[in-house]
């Protein structure tokens, strides 16, 4: 009751806090995303590479957030800028390590038969072997949206904008309402989202008739 | 005379595995040559010596009296029909796109060519038109095979390599898809170099069928030849004789 309470009374404020954490989090996934799935392309082309990238990547994902966000202060500063950083950083593993599992199990016996028909490198990667990945690809990209989503709530202790600040305001001032009033929007924005993809992810499925 | 595929003395080798050992061949256009032997004879490779999916590491392979090194592989492969046991099929498209996949790498083709073009094909393999809106999921083992032939066909290829095409469907399947080949066959004067381990089908389908063992062409003949004169014990337990 306490919940919906505050979420009324206060509800210019959780509006400006969610739209600015859709727009922190958008800008990390389209970061990540097109830095993710050019990287899992390009080593999934390039075997040696992949070994370095996904284990520089796992590296960095076992730093914990709140401490990467303050390695990243002396260079980038506070605020938005250094939590789209942050979160872009943790976003890539996900999307990454499925765009290059997605392109290299790709059934070896169909890439055969599509370069022995005489498609070339280009037309086996965007007319065959991507294609093929995309299930893979978006199940890692879902995986990549929630979690920017969920992190993105840490970003307000580093001055920057989204849903985190009311959970730190909450934290600070003793209020629980309104730290569990901030987590479940986040939690909800997170659900919505992935539910969104799901069905992006089923179109898409229907469309190369996997689904 | 032409000479459809040239093989010149080639070798080849996996790592240290060598798979084919100073093999020559010589395919006359419109021949029907059946490729026979254990597995792990080479048999498969040196069908993929002819479209260049396996590069000899001696020797040279010429197709249509053009050399293959140094040559636009993708372009020339685009000219020779490949068609796979279990077919091959690429699952995320229609069988209408599976069919046109070939022609469709050299320009893109309108909905209404590759309709014609699927049906076309289609009609050739003995499938009904209907059959090109749907999956390959959605097909039994011979309808795919069949689609598999239609997308080796499609670009009009004079020259069609067969990989144990017939490999993975039921008898009778296999018996009417022999049929429609052989007739096909007649039909178009196509060059083919198949594959099988049916000693039945390369006698039966087979103008020249050729016996493999360890790397080399063991024996090759029409196949009266081979059943009137087998080289050895090993042909002749290959034949049942």
């Amino acid at each position: 009751m306490q919940l919906i309470q505050i979420l009324w009374d206060r509800r210019d404020f959780f509006l400006t806090c969610l739209l600015e954490h859709i727009r922190i989090s958008l800008t990390a996934v389209v970061c990540a995303g097109v830095l993710g799935i050019l990287t899992g392309v390009f080593i999934s082309r390039h075997k040696k590479a992949a070994g370095i990238a996904l284990g520089v990547i796992n590296v960095v994902y076992t730093v914990p957030s709140i401490s990467l966000l303050g390695f990243l202060i002396p260079f980038t500063g506070i605020g938005d800028k250094t939590a789209v950083i942050a979160l872009t950083v943790y976003g890539l593993l996900p999307i990454v390590r499925n765009t290059y599992t997605g392109l290299v199990n790709v059934d070896a016996g169909i890439l055969e038969v599509a370069e022995g028909l005489g498609a070339d490198g280009k037309q086996i990667l965007f007319g065959i072997r991507f294609p093929l990945a995309i299930p893979v690809i978006i199940s890692g990209f879902r995986n990549m949206v929630v979690m920017i989503i969920a992190m993105g709530g840490i970003a307000s202790f580093i001055g920057a904008g989204g849903l985190g600040a009311a959970i730190y305001r909450g934290i600070t001032t003793y209020n629980m309402a309104l730290t569990a009033a901030g987590s479940l929007l986040i939690a909800l924005l997170a659900l919505l989202s992935d539910w969104l993809l799901s069905r992006a992810e089923k179109a898409v499925n229907r469309r190369y008739g996997i689904g | 005379m032409d000479k459809a595929i040239e093989i010149r003395d080639c070798s080849a080798a996996y790592g240290e595995n060598k798979v084919l050992n100073h093999v020559s061949l010589t395919v006359e256009k419109g021949e029907f040559v059946v490729i026979i032997g254990p597995s792990g004879c080479g048999k498969t490779t040196l069908l993929k010596m002819m479209n260049g999916l396996v590069i000899p590491l001696e020797g040279e392979v010429a197709v249509n009296g053009e050399l293959i090194r140094g040559c636009d592989l993708s372009a020339m492969r685009r000219r020779i029909g490949y068609a796979v046991q279990g077919a091959g099929l690429f699952p995320h498209m229609t069988v209408e796109d599976n069919i046109c996949y070939v022609p469709g790498l050299e320009r893109r083709l309108t909905q209404e060519e590759k309709k014609i073009l699927a049906e076309k094909m289609l009609e050739l393999v003995q499938l009904p038109g209907e059959v090109g809106k749907r999956f390959p999921r959605q097909l039994s083992g011979g309808q795919k095979q069949r689609v598999g032939i239609a997308r080796a066909l499609a670009a009009a290829p004079d020259i069609l390599l067969m990989d144990e095409p017939f490999g993975a469907v039921d008898e009778i399947t296999r018996r009417g898809l022999q049929e429609e080949l052989l007739a096909l066959q007649r039909k178009t004067g196509i060059t083919i170099v198949f594959i099988t381990h049916d000693i039945g089908e390369a006698f039966h389908l087979g103008s020249r069928v050729l016996i493999m063992k360890e790397g080399e062409i063991w024996q090759e003949g029409k196949p009266e030849e081979l059943q009137k004169a087998p080289r050895d014990e090993f042909v002749r337990s290959l034949i049942g004789r």
